[in-house]
């Protein structure tokens, strides 16, 4: 327990050391605010595919409607806030926790289901889930909602840095490991006694309330919501970034999804050609690399650790031949 | 009031059906979600454009031009996308459709291709409506796409149910293995199911052109997902059931405009997949597959 608490506390205090850095940066101008923008929302879509990643990489779902629940969490939190005038806590809070149990109620008929079937049903809910907030005036409709920026980097930074260690901790937990039998394979699953439906839906309702966090951040961030930024290729999008970086990888995801969000801003003087560049690398990575960027490893300092003592194994190796 | 709503619905429903052969022979034969279908639809209705406006040709040989054309594309996308990638788990064949959905849509935007903006369609036929009762009308343009999309499904039904190409397809979508050693060219087979599936959407196109007179690089996107649906709901896999589904959309679709609610309709049509999905999950006409260990 003792080693627990002190491995927490050089995270801890990492993770501190690298936020101060950047926010020196982001406060002395060396990184411009355009830019410290594209870092938050890299945030943002880090959490959006840790998430997802739970569900599609590690219980093996395929789901379609990720950014429906990333839409309820931006309205819910964006109503919390707006119209009951609570604080931005209290309001992701909220955007999680309503996006956590529509995902619930919705998941607990829909992965009955399985395969293409499952993936047609979520998309399908993802579609209604835009469609009925398009029809509610309350929200403001096609018209789209103001809310106020309260995003700040270390909002973005701590969120973005608890989801990943909260799933992280699922993964390596029992039920993380129920959950990954279950894409192993589900009837040997439950065939060991495993109860596969129980682990899909919990798989699902914490993305789903991740995802609801995620849209939360989103609203505060962006300070105007259209129902429209969180449709089909918004969902496609956090899907592409888990298969990049490698579905069973969160540090993969980490990666595919900074480089995918940063890809567009980079392209941008191609801008012309930017979102032909996009599909085409994406068509060129699952052709010649379909396990993605890191398939089901992680990177960790044990990993770097042998890593780099198999470096030194191999040099040594070529000194003594040579 | 209704009669001229069914009317429209089956419209409507006519095109779901073609797209959704299209998506459903592919599914069948290589169980793949084919996302880039809807954009060969969108490619085909741009290539009809085309046919008319720079080559003055007439209805029928702009049609001809498109099916064909969208037939190509379908099989350079199965050689050069899919084929790579199909003993790949399915998850990347998924994504795959996907990057060349978004490709075709986006190379399409671009200037030197089709251009972004919304084209007029031109009219080739001249619309004249025809009163059925003091309510209802239906236009030529109607007819003709009822007229065409029946005659396709004929010619397809006669492909895969008469001819040795038809029985070869049916075998591979049986069991590709099993096929393979009967002496079936399994490539060859999937290409032609491709070529087929295209030629269909693009002939969607060229009549959506045609009776709803406006086209742009986007229009593939929902019709494209609807008709998947549509496949999805008779029973992916299942021929007959593509078309009923496609129908039955178009009808449900229309009815919910008219009747129930003009911006609500989507959740009317996806709401009834999840329940038909639900209560059947394999669809109106599916047939129930064992998983086995």
């Amino acid at each position: 327990m003792k080693k627990f608490y002190v491995k927490l506390l050089i995270g801890i205090l990492i993770f501190t050391l690298i936020f101060l850095v950047l926010n020196y940066f982001m406060d002395t101008d060396v990184i411009n605010p355009y830019k410290a923008r594209i870092i938050m929302l890299i945030g943002i879509n880090i959490i959006l595919g840790v998430s997802l990643n739970l569900v599609l990489g590690f219980t093996g779902q395929l789901t379609l409607g990720h950014a429906g629940f990333m839409a309820i969490g931006a309205y819910a939190a964006a109503v919390v806030s707006v119209k009951l005038q609570a604080p931005f806590l209290v309001a992701l809070i909220a955007g999680g926790v309503a996006s956590g149990f529509i995902g619930m109620l919705i998941g607990l008929p829909v992965l009955k289901l399985k395969g293409d079937y499952l993936a047609i049903t979520t998309l399908a809910f993802g579609q209604i889930i835009l469609n009925v907030i398009n029809n509610i005036e309350f929200i403001g409709g096609p018209r789209g909602f103001s809310v106020p920026p309260k995003t700040t980097f270390i909002w973005v930074f701590v969120f973005t840095i608890l989801s990943y260690f909260i799933i992280n901790s699922i993964i390596k937990s029992s039920h993380g490991r129920a959950m990954v039998s279950i894409r192993e394979d589900e009837i040997a699953a439950e065939a060991m006694g495993i109860n596969a439906f129980k682990y899909k839906v919990m798989a699902f309702t914490i993305a789903s309330f991740f995802a609801g966090i995620a849209g939360g951040l989103f609203a505060h961030f962006q300070g105007y919501i259209t129902p429209n930024i969180f449709d089909f290729m918004k969902s496609v999008d956090i899907v592409t970034s888990v298969v990049l970086g490698g579905m069973g990888s969160l540090s993969g995801t980490v990666i595919a999804t900074t480089v995918i969000t940063y890809l567009p801003e980079g392209l941008r003087s191609l801008s012309e050609y930017r979102m032909i560049i996009y599909p085409i690398l994406l068509i060129i990575m699952m052709r010649f690399r379909p396990k993605g960027l890191m398939g089901t490893n992680e990177i960790s300092f044990k990993g770097i650790q042998k890593f780099y003592k198999k470096l030194k194994g191999k040099g040594g190796k070529n000194n003594a031949a040579a | 009031m209704l009669l001229q709503q069914v009317i429209n619905g089956l419209a409507q429903g006519s095109v779901y059906a073609l797209i959704a052969i299209g998506y459903t022979m592919v599914y069948g034969i290589i169980g793949l979600i084919n996302f880039a279908h809807g954009d060969v639809y969108m490619v085909g209705a741009f290539l009809g454009f085309y046919a008319v406006n720079i080559l003055h040709l007439p209805f029928f040989p702009a049609l001809f031009i498109a099916m064909v054309g969208s037939a190509l594309l379908g099989v350079i996308i199965e050689k050069i996308a899919y084929k790579p990638l199909r003993n790949a788990p399915k998850i990347n064949l998924l994504v795959m459709a996907i990057g060349v959905s978004i490709l075709l849509e986006n190379g399409a935007r671009d200037n030197h291709i089709f251009g972004p903006d919304f084209k007029a369609y031109p009219a080739i036929i001249k619309e004249i409506r025809y009163a059925i009762t003091s309510k209802a009308s239906i236009t030529n343009l109607q007819i003709i796409l009822f007229v065409v999309s029946i005659i396709l499904v004929l010619i397809l039904q006669y492909i895969v149910f008469w001819t040795k190409t038809g029985k070869a397809m049916r075998a591979t979508s049986y069991d590709k293995d099993a096929a393979l050693l009967m002496g079936i060219n399994i490539n060859n087979i999937i290409s032609v199911t491709f070529a087929i599936g295209s030629a269909l959407a693009g002939a969607a196109g060229v009549l959506v052109g045609l009776v709803y007179t406006t086209i742009n690089p986007y229009m593939g996107i929902m019709p494209g997902l609807k008709a998947f649906v549509a496949a999805v709901l008779g029973g992916i896999g299942v021929l007959p059931g593509a078309m009923i589904g496609g129908l039955l959309l178009g009808l449900v679709e229309t009815l919910t405009k008219a009747y129930i609610s003009t911006s609500l309709y989507d959740t009317v049509v996806f709401g009834l997949l999840i329940l038909v999905l639900l209560v059947k999950p394999t669809g109106l006409l599916g047939k129930k597959t064992n998983v086995k260990v």
